[in-house]
């Protein structure tokens, strides 16, 4: 993909760096991200993958825009309330950058629909606070060999980590099933300062741009979690699993399934 | 007995402790969302009761964690 003049210019500071240059920013432009949850992770993430220059993205949310998102999803605005997450989404990434192409599915995902819309996309941004989904995400991602980055947060704290299927530690290998649903704290329950969402997000993101250019050591086979009330950032080694049930030596999970709603309801 | 706990070195008095134990001891409020590393395996949540610590263990207590949106299943 020859980049114009303007798009020159525009990503003239990716171009700067010597890691992407030229040849990176037109890996960007050909990268293709599925950013799942238009919330307090897929907020920030979008918006600077749309202003990175990624060609296409893909968000998916079935949520309306309500007042008490606006403290932390910061890609909707107040004049959002009530319009559909990925339409006021893709409004703000395009106004960003016309450049971008943003596909919209306002929709849920489940064990029907992930393969056919994952399979569109190079990488895959985890903004989902729940844990079935996020199960959901990892299993269908593995099964089909796509990357992706896990995200969480709660109160003062986040933790992210990106698997590369195949190669490093899964989300199962970690945790092995969804918690039980009244053992989970809920964000509506235990509240969330909403810079953690920006923080987590955007290091999110920059896995994405790292990804989709080749650049640097992905955090894989390791969980970053920070606590931001003292500020300390930790990394956990990780080893993958052989007798994890989805990416280990023999799987017992081969198919893809639903599992009880276990919501962090954020209304 | 010495062991690292979140790579923070604990001391236990106790002669025998389980992972159940530990995270007793260090009032982990919900076991279910906590799964746990010792030197770089993860101990089965049907074994916490029965996996007994030793000198030197290295432990990490991982946490759940959600957040995001809320897309349901």
């Amino acid at each position: 993909m020859e980049l114009t003049n303007e798009q020159l210019e525009r990503y003239s500071r990716h171009i700067l760096l010597q890691d992407v240059g030229v040849e990176g920013q037109e890996k960007l432009a050909s990268g293709k991200v599925l950013v799942v949850g238009a919330g307090g992770l897929g907020a920030p993430a979008a918006l600077y993958l749309a202003a990175a220059g990624i060609g296409t993205i893909g968000i998916l949310d079935h949520d309306h825009v309500e007042v008490s998102n606006l403290q932390r999803q910061v890609i909707h605005f107040t004049k959002d309330i009530g319009v559909s997450k990925v339409k006021s989404a893709e409004e703000k990434m395009k106004a960003i950058n016309p450049d971008v192409v943003v596909k919209t599915y306002e929709d849920y995902l489940c064990a029907n629909n992930i393969r056919n819309i994952i399979t569109e996309y190079d990488f895959v941004l985890d903004g989902v606070d729940n844990f079935p989904t996020k199960f959901l995400i990892n299993d269908a991602c593995v099964m089909e060999g796509i990357p992706f980055s896990h995200g969480g947060i709660l109160r003062f704290d986040g933790q992210t980590m990106t698997v590369v299927p195949g190669e490093s530690t899964c989300y199962r290998c970690i945790f092995r099933k969804p918690p039980p649903p009244d053992a989970v704290p809920t964000c509506s329950q235990a509240g969330v300062l909403g810079a953690i969402a920006g923080m987590l997000g955007t290091i999110q993101a920059a896995e994405t741009l790292k990804y989709i250019t080749g650049v640097g050591d992905l955090l894989t086979d390791t969980l970053l979690s920070f606590d931001a009330k003292k500020m300390t950032f930790r990394r956990v080694p990780l080893n993958r699993q052989s007798n994890c049930p989805v990416c280990g030596d023999n799987p017992t999970i081969t198919e893809l399934f639903d599992t009880e709603q276990t919501t962090c309801d954020l209304k | 007995m010495n062991i690292l706990v979140n790579g923070q070195k604990q001391i236990l008095e106790e002669v025998s402790v389980s992972v159940a134990q530990l995270l007793d001891l260090n009032k982990v409020e919900s076991p279910d969302m906590v799964s746990v590393q010792r030197n770089g395996d993860f101990v089965d949540r049907e074994h916490f009761g029965s996996t007994v610590l030793a000198e030197n263990d290295e432990i990490e207590f991982l946490y759940f964690m959600g957040g995001g949106a809320n897309i349901n299943v």
